[in-house]
Protein backbone atom coordinates (compact mmCIF):
# COMPACT_ATOMS: atom_id res chain seq x y z
CA UNK A 1 0.00 0.00 0.00
CA UNK A 2 2.61 2.19 -1.57
CA UNK A 3 0.70 4.62 -2.88
CA UNK A 4 -2.49 6.44 -1.78
CA UNK A 5 -4.93 7.86 -4.72
CA UNK A 6 -5.54 11.00 -2.93
CA UNK A 7 -7.38 11.73 -6.04
CA UNK A 8 -10.07 8.91 -4.80
CA UNK A 9 -11.46 8.60 -8.58
CA UNK A 10 -13.12 5.56 -9.00
CA UNK A 11 -12.35 3.05 -11.69
CA UNK A 12 -13.08 4.60 -15.16
CA UNK A 13 -14.08 8.07 -13.62
CA UNK A 14 -13.15 10.68 -15.90
CA UNK A 15 -10.96 13.16 -14.69
CA UNK A 16 -10.37 16.98 -15.06
CA UNK A 17 -6.61 16.77 -14.74
CA UNK A 18 -6.20 20.51 -15.63
CA UNK A 19 -4.63 24.05 -15.36
CA UNK A 20 -6.75 26.66 -14.54
CA UNK A 21 -6.46 30.14 -13.28
CA UNK A 22 -8.22 33.74 -12.48
CA UNK A 23 -6.82 36.86 -12.29
CA UNK A 24 -8.52 39.82 -10.92
CA UNK A 25 -7.47 43.29 -13.12
CA UNK A 26 -8.75 46.70 -12.36
CA UNK A 27 -12.10 46.64 -14.54
CA UNK A 28 -12.76 42.81 -14.01
CA UNK A 29 -11.20 39.45 -13.62
CA UNK A 30 -9.83 36.86 -16.37
CA UNK A 31 -10.41 33.45 -16.23
CA UNK A 32 -8.31 30.57 -18.28
CA UNK A 33 -8.14 26.74 -18.46
CA UNK A 34 -7.20 23.71 -20.91
CA UNK A 35 -9.18 21.68 -22.82
CA UNK A 36 -8.14 18.27 -21.65
CA UNK A 37 -10.63 15.56 -20.06
CA UNK A 38 -8.61 11.95 -19.08
CA UNK A 39 -9.41 8.91 -18.48
CA UNK A 40 -6.59 7.17 -17.05
CA UNK A 41 -4.10 8.09 -20.40
CA UNK A 42 -7.12 8.60 -22.66
CA UNK A 43 -8.18 11.84 -23.83
CA UNK A 44 -11.85 11.67 -23.42
CA UNK A 45 -12.26 15.26 -24.59
CA UNK A 46 -9.55 17.54 -25.88
CA UNK A 47 -11.59 20.61 -26.38
CA UNK A 48 -13.38 20.76 -22.84
CA UNK A 49 -14.82 23.95 -21.68
CA UNK A 50 -13.71 24.17 -17.77
CA UNK A 51 -14.93 27.38 -17.25
CA UNK A 52 -18.70 27.40 -16.25
CA UNK A 53 -21.28 30.00 -15.72
CA UNK A 54 -23.23 29.94 -12.76
CA UNK A 55 -24.22 33.54 -12.72
CA UNK A 56 -24.60 36.38 -15.16
CA UNK A 57 -20.86 37.92 -14.16
CA UNK A 58 -19.70 35.04 -12.11
CA UNK A 59 -17.88 31.95 -13.73
CA UNK A 60 -16.37 29.43 -11.98
CA UNK A 61 -13.20 27.26 -13.14
CA UNK A 62 -13.45 23.18 -12.51
CA UNK A 63 -10.47 20.71 -11.58
CA UNK A 64 -10.75 17.71 -10.08
CA UNK A 65 -13.41 15.06 -10.84
CA UNK A 66 -15.51 16.25 -13.83
CA UNK A 67 -18.91 14.48 -11.82
CA UNK A 68 -17.65 15.71 -9.03
CA UNK A 69 -17.18 19.48 -10.02
CA UNK A 70 -20.34 19.54 -12.76
CA UNK A 71 -22.89 18.43 -10.11
CA UNK A 72 -21.63 21.41 -7.47
CA UNK A 73 -21.70 23.77 -10.29
CA UNK A 74 -25.51 22.70 -10.90
CA UNK A 75 -26.18 23.26 -7.22
CA UNK A 76 -24.54 26.54 -7.12
CA UNK A 77 -26.16 27.68 -10.06
CA UNK A 78 -29.98 26.63 -8.67
CA UNK A 79 -28.68 28.65 -5.59
CA UNK A 80 -27.54 31.89 -7.12
CA UNK A 81 -31.28 31.77 -9.33
CA UNK A 82 -32.84 31.60 -6.31
CA UNK A 83 -30.98 34.07 -4.65
CA UNK A 84 -31.40 36.66 -7.37
CA UNK A 85 -35.13 35.87 -7.64
CA UNK A 86 -35.86 36.19 -3.59
CA UNK A 87 -33.09 39.03 -2.75
CA UNK A 88 -34.22 40.74 -6.02
CA UNK A 89 -30.75 41.52 -6.93
CA UNK A 90 -27.33 39.76 -8.45
CA UNK A 91 -25.66 37.89 -5.89
CA UNK A 92 -21.35 38.80 -5.39
CA UNK A 93 -19.05 36.59 -6.13
CA UNK A 94 -18.49 36.33 -2.59
CA UNK A 95 -21.82 35.03 -2.15
CA UNK A 96 -21.55 32.25 -4.64
CA UNK A 97 -18.06 31.40 -3.26
CA UNK A 98 -19.56 30.75 0.07
CA UNK A 99 -22.06 28.86 -1.52
CA UNK A 100 -19.47 26.57 -3.33
CA UNK A 101 -16.90 26.23 -0.32
CA UNK A 102 -20.02 24.84 1.89
CA UNK A 103 -21.07 22.46 -0.61
CA UNK A 104 -17.08 21.39 -0.98
CA UNK A 105 -16.06 21.47 2.95
CA UNK A 106 -19.24 19.32 4.08
CA UNK A 107 -18.72 16.90 1.00
CA UNK A 108 -15.37 16.64 1.00
CA UNK A 109 -14.77 13.28 2.23
CA UNK A 110 -16.89 12.51 -0.79
CA UNK A 111 -15.69 15.35 -3.11
CA UNK A 112 -12.67 15.80 -5.55
CA UNK A 113 -13.31 19.11 -6.38
CA UNK A 114 -10.62 22.13 -6.80
CA UNK A 115 -12.75 25.21 -7.51
CA UNK A 116 -11.92 29.06 -8.50
CA UNK A 117 -14.86 31.22 -8.46
CA UNK A 118 -14.38 34.62 -10.30
CA UNK A 119 -16.53 37.47 -11.51
CA UNK A 120 -17.31 40.97 -10.82
CA UNK A 121 -20.07 42.54 -8.84
CA UNK A 122 -21.37 45.72 -8.06
CA UNK A 123 -20.26 45.85 -3.90
CA UNK A 124 -16.71 44.99 -4.64
CA UNK A 125 -15.59 45.36 -8.46
CA UNK A 126 -14.17 41.99 -9.72
CA UNK A 127 -12.81 39.29 -7.07
CA UNK A 128 -11.58 35.95 -7.03
CA UNK A 129 -11.68 33.14 -4.69
CA UNK A 130 -9.68 29.99 -4.56
CA UNK A 131 -11.62 26.68 -2.91
CA UNK A 132 -8.90 23.70 -2.95
CA UNK A 133 -9.05 20.10 -2.04
CA UNK A 134 -10.10 20.74 1.33
CA UNK A 135 -12.89 23.39 1.08
CA UNK A 136 -11.24 26.05 2.47
CA UNK A 137 -12.01 29.61 0.74
CA UNK A 138 -9.49 31.92 0.58
CA UNK A 139 -9.47 35.34 -1.57
CA UNK A 140 -6.62 36.18 -3.81
CA UNK A 141 -5.78 38.58 -6.40
CA UNK A 142 -4.93 36.04 -9.07
CA UNK A 143 -5.13 31.78 -8.39
CA UNK A 144 -4.06 28.93 -9.98
CA UNK A 145 -5.44 25.66 -9.75
CA UNK A 146 -5.33 21.86 -10.89
CA UNK A 147 -2.07 19.61 -11.69
CA UNK A 148 -0.63 21.58 -13.85
CA UNK A 149 -0.26 24.67 -11.88
CA UNK A 150 2.19 23.38 -9.43
CA UNK A 151 4.62 23.68 -12.75
CA UNK A 152 3.86 27.25 -12.75
CA UNK A 153 3.87 28.66 -9.43
CA UNK A 154 7.17 30.25 -10.02
CA UNK A 155 6.25 31.68 -13.28
CA UNK A 156 3.56 33.20 -11.69
CA UNK A 157 5.24 34.90 -8.26
CA UNK A 158 7.98 36.31 -10.54
CA UNK A 159 5.60 37.85 -13.50
CA UNK A 160 2.82 38.92 -11.28
CA UNK A 161 2.62 42.62 -10.96
CA UNK A 162 -0.59 44.83 -9.65
CA UNK A 163 -2.12 47.15 -11.72
CA UNK A 164 -1.95 46.03 -14.66
CA UNK A 165 -5.15 46.20 -17.83
CA UNK A 166 -7.24 43.82 -19.03
CA UNK A 167 -4.65 43.14 -22.10
CA UNK A 168 -1.34 42.74 -19.82
CA UNK A 169 -3.22 40.67 -17.80
CA UNK A 170 -4.71 38.06 -20.84
CA UNK A 171 -1.15 37.59 -21.81
CA UNK A 172 -0.12 36.49 -18.46
CA UNK A 173 -2.85 33.74 -18.43
CA UNK A 174 -2.18 32.30 -21.68
CA UNK A 175 1.11 32.27 -20.65
CA UNK A 176 0.63 30.90 -17.60
CA UNK A 177 -1.45 28.21 -19.06
CA UNK A 178 1.19 27.00 -22.52
CA UNK A 179 3.67 26.97 -19.87
CA UNK A 180 1.58 24.96 -17.46
CA UNK A 181 -0.01 22.61 -20.33
CA UNK A 182 3.52 22.19 -21.94
CA UNK A 183 4.86 20.32 -18.66
CA UNK A 184 1.68 18.43 -17.46
CA UNK A 185 0.94 15.36 -18.95
CA UNK A 186 -2.71 16.01 -17.84
CA UNK A 187 -3.21 19.28 -19.58
CA UNK A 188 -3.30 20.68 -22.83
CA UNK A 189 -5.35 21.11 -25.85
CA UNK A 190 -6.51 24.66 -26.60
CA UNK A 191 -6.96 27.65 -24.40
CA UNK A 192 -9.83 28.87 -23.21
CA UNK A 193 -10.26 32.44 -21.43
CA UNK A 194 -13.19 34.71 -20.30
CA UNK A 195 -12.38 38.22 -19.46
CA UNK A 196 -15.65 38.85 -17.29
CA UNK A 197 -16.09 42.64 -16.60
CA UNK A 198 -19.11 44.92 -15.36
CA UNK A 199 -20.71 45.18 -19.16
CA UNK A 200 -20.07 41.89 -20.73
CA UNK A 201 -18.67 38.42 -20.74
CA UNK A 202 -15.99 37.85 -23.73
CA UNK A 203 -14.85 34.39 -24.45
CA UNK A 204 -11.53 34.17 -25.95
CA UNK A 205 -9.94 30.82 -27.37
CA UNK A 206 -6.57 30.09 -28.75
CA UNK A 207 -6.02 26.77 -30.53
CA UNK A 208 -3.20 24.13 -29.98
CA UNK A 209 -1.24 25.13 -32.75
CA UNK A 210 -0.86 29.14 -31.92
CA UNK A 211 -0.22 28.58 -28.12
CA UNK A 212 3.12 30.89 -27.05
CA UNK A 213 6.39 28.70 -27.65
CA UNK A 214 8.66 29.13 -24.50
CA UNK A 215 12.04 27.29 -24.95
CA UNK A 216 11.53 23.96 -26.05
CA UNK A 217 14.45 22.16 -25.71
CA UNK A 218 17.63 21.27 -27.81
CA UNK A 219 19.05 17.66 -28.37
CA UNK A 220 22.30 18.05 -26.91
CA UNK A 221 24.29 14.57 -27.09
CA UNK A 222 25.06 13.39 -30.69
CA UNK A 223 27.20 13.60 -34.05
CA UNK A 224 26.66 16.63 -33.90
CA UNK A 225 27.64 17.84 -31.22
CA UNK A 226 30.94 15.84 -31.16
CA UNK A 227 32.31 17.30 -34.15
CA UNK A 228 31.70 20.76 -32.70
CA UNK A 229 33.55 20.10 -30.08
CA UNK A 230 36.61 18.39 -31.67
CA UNK A 231 36.44 21.60 -34.19
CA UNK A 232 36.46 23.94 -31.80
CA UNK A 233 39.59 23.82 -29.91
CA UNK A 234 43.57 22.93 -31.28
CA UNK A 235 43.06 21.03 -28.01
CA UNK A 236 45.65 18.56 -27.70
CA UNK A 237 45.71 16.01 -25.65
CA UNK A 238 48.56 15.38 -23.08
CA UNK A 239 51.48 13.86 -23.96
CA UNK A 240 52.56 10.93 -22.27
CA UNK A 241 55.72 10.20 -20.95
CA UNK A 242 57.32 7.12 -22.36
CA UNK B 1 -67.01 42.70 9.34
CA UNK B 2 -70.28 43.46 12.00
CA UNK B 3 -70.62 40.01 13.90
CA UNK B 4 -68.15 39.06 15.66
CA UNK B 5 -68.27 35.70 17.91
CA UNK B 6 -71.04 36.14 20.10
CA UNK B 7 -71.17 31.99 20.78
CA UNK B 8 -70.16 30.98 17.29
CA UNK B 9 -66.61 31.20 17.90
CA UNK B 10 -66.09 28.90 20.35
CA UNK B 11 -65.28 25.74 17.80
CA UNK B 12 -63.54 25.04 14.78
CA UNK B 13 -66.69 22.93 13.49
CA UNK B 14 -69.09 25.61 14.29
CA UNK B 15 -70.76 27.47 11.49
CA UNK B 16 -72.28 31.15 12.53
CA UNK B 17 -75.92 32.14 10.82
CA UNK B 18 -73.85 33.90 7.93
CA UNK B 19 -72.12 30.66 7.30
CA UNK B 20 -68.50 31.79 9.01
CA UNK B 21 -66.37 29.69 11.14
CA UNK B 22 -64.43 32.11 13.33
CA UNK B 23 -61.74 30.09 14.81
CA UNK B 24 -60.25 28.48 11.78
CA UNK B 25 -60.39 27.98 8.15
CA UNK B 26 -62.25 25.28 7.14
CA UNK B 27 -63.16 24.89 3.52
CA UNK B 28 -66.28 23.59 2.56
CA UNK B 29 -67.02 27.11 0.87
CA UNK B 30 -65.97 28.85 -1.95
CA UNK B 31 -62.58 30.32 -2.35
CA UNK B 32 -64.17 33.87 -1.91
CA UNK B 33 -65.18 33.06 1.44
CA UNK B 34 -61.99 30.86 2.42
CA UNK B 35 -60.16 34.07 2.46
CA UNK B 36 -62.57 36.04 4.78
CA UNK B 37 -62.50 32.81 7.28
CA UNK B 38 -58.74 33.44 7.46
CA UNK B 39 -59.71 36.97 7.72
CA UNK B 40 -61.45 36.53 10.79
CA UNK B 41 -58.75 34.11 12.41
CA UNK B 42 -56.37 37.24 12.05
CA UNK B 43 -58.35 39.60 12.87
CA UNK B 44 -58.57 38.20 16.24
CA UNK B 45 -54.93 38.14 16.62
CA UNK B 46 -55.03 41.71 15.84
CA UNK B 47 -56.80 42.33 18.75
CA UNK B 48 -54.10 40.77 20.80
CA UNK B 49 -52.09 43.31 19.17
CA UNK B 50 -54.04 46.42 19.36
CA UNK B 51 -54.33 46.18 23.60
CA UNK B 52 -50.58 45.50 24.30
CA UNK B 53 -48.27 48.48 25.04
CA UNK B 54 -47.22 50.71 22.00
CA UNK B 55 -44.57 49.95 20.25
CA UNK B 56 -42.28 52.71 17.79
CA UNK B 57 -39.92 52.56 15.58
CA UNK B 58 -38.24 55.35 13.43
CA UNK B 59 -35.76 55.10 10.18
CA UNK B 60 -34.20 58.05 10.20
CA UNK B 61 -31.24 59.81 8.27
CA UNK B 62 -27.89 57.52 9.92
CA UNK B 63 -29.98 54.83 11.06
CA UNK B 64 -32.71 52.99 13.12
CA UNK B 65 -34.42 53.95 16.92
CA UNK B 66 -36.89 51.74 18.31
CA UNK B 67 -38.95 52.35 21.70
CA UNK B 68 -41.24 50.32 23.50
CA UNK B 69 -43.79 51.38 25.92
CA UNK B 70 -43.30 48.35 28.80
CA UNK B 71 -46.45 48.56 30.70
CA UNK B 72 -45.36 47.55 34.53
CA UNK B 73 -48.06 45.78 35.54
CA UNK B 74 -46.29 44.86 39.55
CA UNK B 75 -44.20 46.91 41.92
CA UNK B 76 -42.52 43.94 42.30
CA UNK B 77 -40.59 43.94 39.09
CA UNK B 78 -37.18 44.61 38.80
CA UNK B 79 -36.94 47.84 37.06
CA UNK B 80 -34.90 47.46 33.15
CA UNK B 81 -35.44 43.79 33.16
CA UNK B 82 -37.57 41.61 31.18
CA UNK B 83 -36.49 43.50 27.73
CA UNK B 84 -38.64 43.60 24.92
CA UNK B 85 -36.75 44.30 22.27
CA UNK B 86 -34.49 41.96 21.68
CA UNK B 87 -31.44 41.95 18.95
CA UNK B 88 -31.21 39.60 16.40
CA UNK B 89 -27.73 38.83 15.17
CA UNK B 90 -25.60 41.97 15.84
CA UNK B 91 -27.38 44.57 13.56
CA UNK B 92 -30.85 43.72 13.69
CA UNK B 93 -33.21 44.75 16.42
CA UNK B 94 -37.14 43.09 17.28
CA UNK B 95 -39.72 44.86 18.61
CA UNK B 96 -42.85 43.30 19.43
CA UNK B 97 -46.26 44.15 20.20
CA UNK B 98 -48.92 41.46 21.34
CA UNK B 99 -48.39 38.25 23.16
CA UNK B 100 -44.67 38.44 24.44
CA UNK B 101 -44.75 35.00 24.39
CA UNK B 102 -45.24 34.95 21.02
CA UNK B 103 -42.89 38.02 20.77
CA UNK B 104 -39.87 35.53 22.14
CA UNK B 105 -41.08 32.67 19.81
CA UNK B 106 -40.32 34.43 16.62
CA UNK B 107 -37.25 36.04 18.10
CA UNK B 108 -35.40 33.01 18.62
CA UNK B 109 -36.63 32.00 14.82
CA UNK B 110 -35.18 35.30 13.76
CA UNK B 111 -32.21 34.31 14.99
CA UNK B 112 -32.27 30.80 13.70
CA UNK B 113 -32.76 32.34 10.26
CA UNK B 114 -30.16 34.98 10.63
CA UNK B 115 -27.66 32.35 11.40
CA UNK B 116 -28.64 30.40 8.30
CA UNK B 117 -28.07 33.25 6.66
CA UNK B 118 -24.72 33.70 7.82
CA UNK B 119 -23.85 29.60 7.42
CA UNK B 120 -24.69 29.99 3.73
CA UNK B 121 -23.25 33.30 2.71
CA UNK B 122 -21.15 34.10 5.24
CA UNK B 123 -21.80 38.10 5.53
CA UNK B 124 -24.42 39.79 8.24
CA UNK B 125 -27.86 38.87 6.54
CA UNK B 126 -29.96 42.11 5.20
CA UNK B 127 -32.87 42.90 6.96
CA UNK B 128 -35.12 42.46 3.95
CA UNK B 129 -34.22 39.01 3.82
CA UNK B 130 -35.20 38.38 7.68
CA UNK B 131 -38.11 40.12 7.29
CA UNK B 132 -39.28 38.14 4.32
CA UNK B 133 -38.02 34.64 5.96
CA UNK B 134 -40.24 35.91 9.21
CA UNK B 135 -43.28 37.07 6.62
CA UNK B 136 -43.32 33.18 5.57
CA UNK B 137 -43.19 31.90 8.95
CA UNK B 138 -45.91 34.06 10.06
CA UNK B 139 -48.41 32.91 7.56
CA UNK B 140 -47.96 29.58 7.79
CA UNK B 141 -49.58 29.68 10.57
CA UNK B 142 -53.00 30.77 9.41
CA UNK B 143 -53.25 28.11 7.02
CA UNK B 144 -54.15 25.40 9.55
CA UNK B 145 -56.74 24.90 11.86
CA UNK B 146 -54.30 23.13 14.51
CA UNK B 147 -52.30 26.44 15.06
CA UNK B 148 -53.60 29.77 16.01
CA UNK B 149 -51.77 32.60 14.42
CA UNK B 150 -49.29 34.37 15.86
CA UNK B 151 -50.66 37.01 18.49
CA UNK B 152 -47.90 40.15 17.50
CA UNK B 153 -46.82 42.61 15.48
CA UNK B 154 -43.27 42.61 15.00
CA UNK B 155 -41.15 45.79 14.32
CA UNK B 156 -38.11 44.70 13.16
CA UNK B 157 -34.88 47.82 12.55
CA UNK B 158 -31.59 47.80 10.96
CA UNK B 159 -28.80 49.50 9.54
CA UNK B 160 -26.89 46.56 6.61
CA UNK B 161 -25.45 47.08 3.06
CA UNK B 162 -28.57 48.73 1.78
CA UNK B 163 -28.68 51.67 4.49
CA UNK B 164 -31.16 52.08 7.47
CA UNK B 165 -34.33 49.50 6.48
CA UNK B 166 -37.60 49.68 9.32
CA UNK B 167 -40.15 46.58 9.21
CA UNK B 168 -43.26 45.77 10.40
CA UNK B 169 -44.67 41.84 10.38
CA UNK B 170 -47.87 41.62 11.21
CA UNK B 171 -50.12 38.61 12.33
CA UNK B 172 -51.06 37.63 9.10
CA UNK B 173 -47.89 37.12 7.81
CA UNK B 174 -47.61 40.25 6.04
CA UNK B 175 -45.19 43.02 5.84
CA UNK B 176 -44.01 46.75 4.89
CA UNK B 177 -41.10 48.58 5.15
CA UNK B 178 -41.50 51.84 6.51
CA UNK B 179 -40.01 55.56 7.36
CA UNK B 180 -41.89 55.54 10.83
CA UNK B 181 -43.99 52.68 11.97
CA UNK B 182 -45.79 52.40 15.34
CA UNK B 183 -48.24 49.17 16.95
CA UNK B 184 -49.83 48.77 19.80
CA UNK B 185 -52.66 50.39 21.92
CA UNK B 186 -51.21 53.70 21.38
CA UNK B 187 -50.77 53.46 17.70
CA UNK B 188 -53.21 55.65 15.94
CA UNK B 189 -51.60 58.96 18.29
CA UNK B 190 -48.13 57.77 17.91
CA UNK B 191 -48.40 57.94 13.70
CA UNK B 192 -49.82 60.83 13.95
CA UNK B 193 -47.01 62.02 15.64
CA UNK B 194 -44.51 60.14 13.68
CA UNK B 195 -46.28 61.69 10.61
CA UNK B 196 -45.38 65.40 11.85
CA UNK B 197 -41.75 64.52 11.93
CA UNK B 198 -38.87 65.02 9.21
CA UNK B 199 -37.36 61.61 9.87
CA UNK B 200 -35.30 61.85 7.13
CA UNK B 201 -33.46 64.85 8.21
CA UNK B 202 -33.09 63.40 11.75
CA UNK B 203 -30.03 62.30 13.44
CA UNK B 204 -30.45 58.59 15.79
CA UNK B 205 -29.62 61.21 18.49
CA UNK B 206 -32.68 63.58 17.66
CA UNK B 207 -34.54 60.39 17.01
CA UNK B 208 -34.13 58.95 20.24
CA UNK B 209 -35.50 62.11 21.96
CA UNK B 210 -38.34 62.27 19.63
CA UNK B 211 -38.92 58.53 20.50
CA UNK B 212 -39.20 59.87 23.92
CA UNK B 213 -41.16 62.42 23.87
CA UNK B 214 -44.04 60.78 21.33
CA UNK B 215 -44.41 58.30 24.41
CA UNK B 216 -44.85 60.96 26.54
CA UNK B 217 -47.78 62.47 24.44
CA UNK B 218 -49.16 59.12 23.47
CA UNK B 219 -49.42 58.43 27.48
CA UNK B 220 -51.10 61.78 28.33
CA UNK B 221 -53.56 62.23 25.26
CA UNK B 222 -54.79 58.11 25.47
CA UNK B 223 -55.94 58.65 28.82
CA UNK B 224 -58.98 58.81 27.00
CA UNK B 225 -58.54 54.86 25.57
CA UNK B 226 -61.00 52.65 27.13
CA UNK B 227 -59.53 49.52 29.69
CA UNK B 228 -57.34 47.45 27.86
CA UNK B 229 -57.51 43.74 27.73
CA UNK B 230 -54.98 43.32 30.21
CA UNK B 231 -57.08 45.25 32.25
CA UNK B 232 -55.30 48.13 33.05
CA UNK B 233 -55.58 51.68 31.74
CA UNK B 234 -53.25 54.43 29.96
CA UNK B 235 -52.42 57.17 32.44
CA UNK B 236 -51.40 60.56 32.57
CA UNK B 237 -47.36 60.80 32.86
CA UNK B 238 -47.32 63.50 35.37
CA UNK B 239 -49.11 61.61 37.62
CA UNK B 240 -45.99 60.33 39.84
CA UNK B 241 -47.75 57.63 41.60
CA UNK B 242 -48.62 56.40 38.09
CA UNK B 243 -45.77 57.07 36.58
CA UNK B 244 -44.07 53.93 37.91
CA UNK B 245 -46.17 51.92 35.64
CA UNK B 246 -44.82 52.52 32.48
CA UNK B 247 -41.29 52.03 31.48
CA UNK B 248 -39.87 53.31 28.43
CA UNK B 249 -37.34 50.97 26.54
CA UNK B 250 -35.67 52.61 23.90
CA UNK B 251 -32.64 50.94 21.25
CA UNK B 252 -30.91 52.59 18.33
CA UNK B 253 -28.71 51.39 15.32
CA UNK B 254 -26.64 53.82 13.37
CA UNK B 255 -23.23 55.55 13.28
CA UNK B 256 -23.10 56.10 17.24
CA UNK B 257 -23.17 52.45 17.97
CA UNK B 258 -21.24 51.13 15.07
CA UNK B 259 -23.98 49.23 12.92
CA UNK B 260 -24.54 47.40 16.20
CA UNK B 261 -27.81 47.05 17.48
CA UNK B 262 -27.51 48.47 21.22
CA UNK B 263 -29.56 49.78 24.38
CA UNK B 264 -29.57 53.60 24.31
CA UNK B 265 -26.95 54.83 26.84
CA UNK B 266 -28.44 55.60 30.57
CA UNK B 267 -27.50 59.65 30.04
CA UNK B 268 -29.36 59.44 26.61
CA UNK B 269 -32.21 58.04 27.90
CA UNK B 270 -32.52 60.11 31.03
CA UNK B 271 -31.53 63.39 29.00
CA UNK B 272 -34.95 61.95 26.32
CA UNK B 273 -36.93 61.40 29.01
CA UNK B 274 -36.67 64.83 30.84
CA UNK B 275 -37.11 66.69 27.76
CA UNK B 276 -40.03 64.86 27.09
CA UNK B 277 -41.64 65.70 30.21
CA UNK B 278 -40.41 69.28 30.06
CA UNK B 279 -42.33 69.36 26.70
CA UNK B 280 -45.49 68.34 27.93
CA UNK B 281 -45.32 70.52 30.72
CA UNK B 282 -44.91 73.41 28.85
CA UNK B 283 -48.02 72.50 26.22
CA UNK B 284 -50.23 72.40 29.45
Amino acid sequence: MDHIDWNRLKTGEVNLGTSIMAVQFDGGVVIGADSRTTTGSYIANRVTDKLTHVHDRIYCCRSGSAADTQAVADIVHQGLQMYSQTAGEAPSVHHAASLFQRVCYENKDALSAGIIVAGWDKEVGPSVYNIPLGGGLFRQPWAIGGSGSTYVYGYCDATYKEGWGRDETVTFVKNTLALAMARDGSSGGVIRMCVITEDNVERLFVPGDELPKFWEGREVLGATALKNRAADKGVVPMAVEA
Amino acid sequence: MTSIGTGYDLSASTYSPDGRIFQVTCLLRSFAHQSILIQVKVEYANKAVENSGTAIGLRVKDGIVLAVEKLVHSKLLVPGANRRIQTIDRHIGLATAGLLADGRHLSNRARDEAASYRDNYRQPPPLKSIADRLGLYVQAYTLYSSVRPFGISTILGAVDKDGPALYVVEPSGVFFGYNGAAVGKGRQLAKTELEKLKLAELSTRQAVMEAARMYVTVSYFSSAIPKGYFDYSIYLVHDDAKEKEFELEISWIGDETNGLHLPVPKDLHAEAEAAAKAALENFE
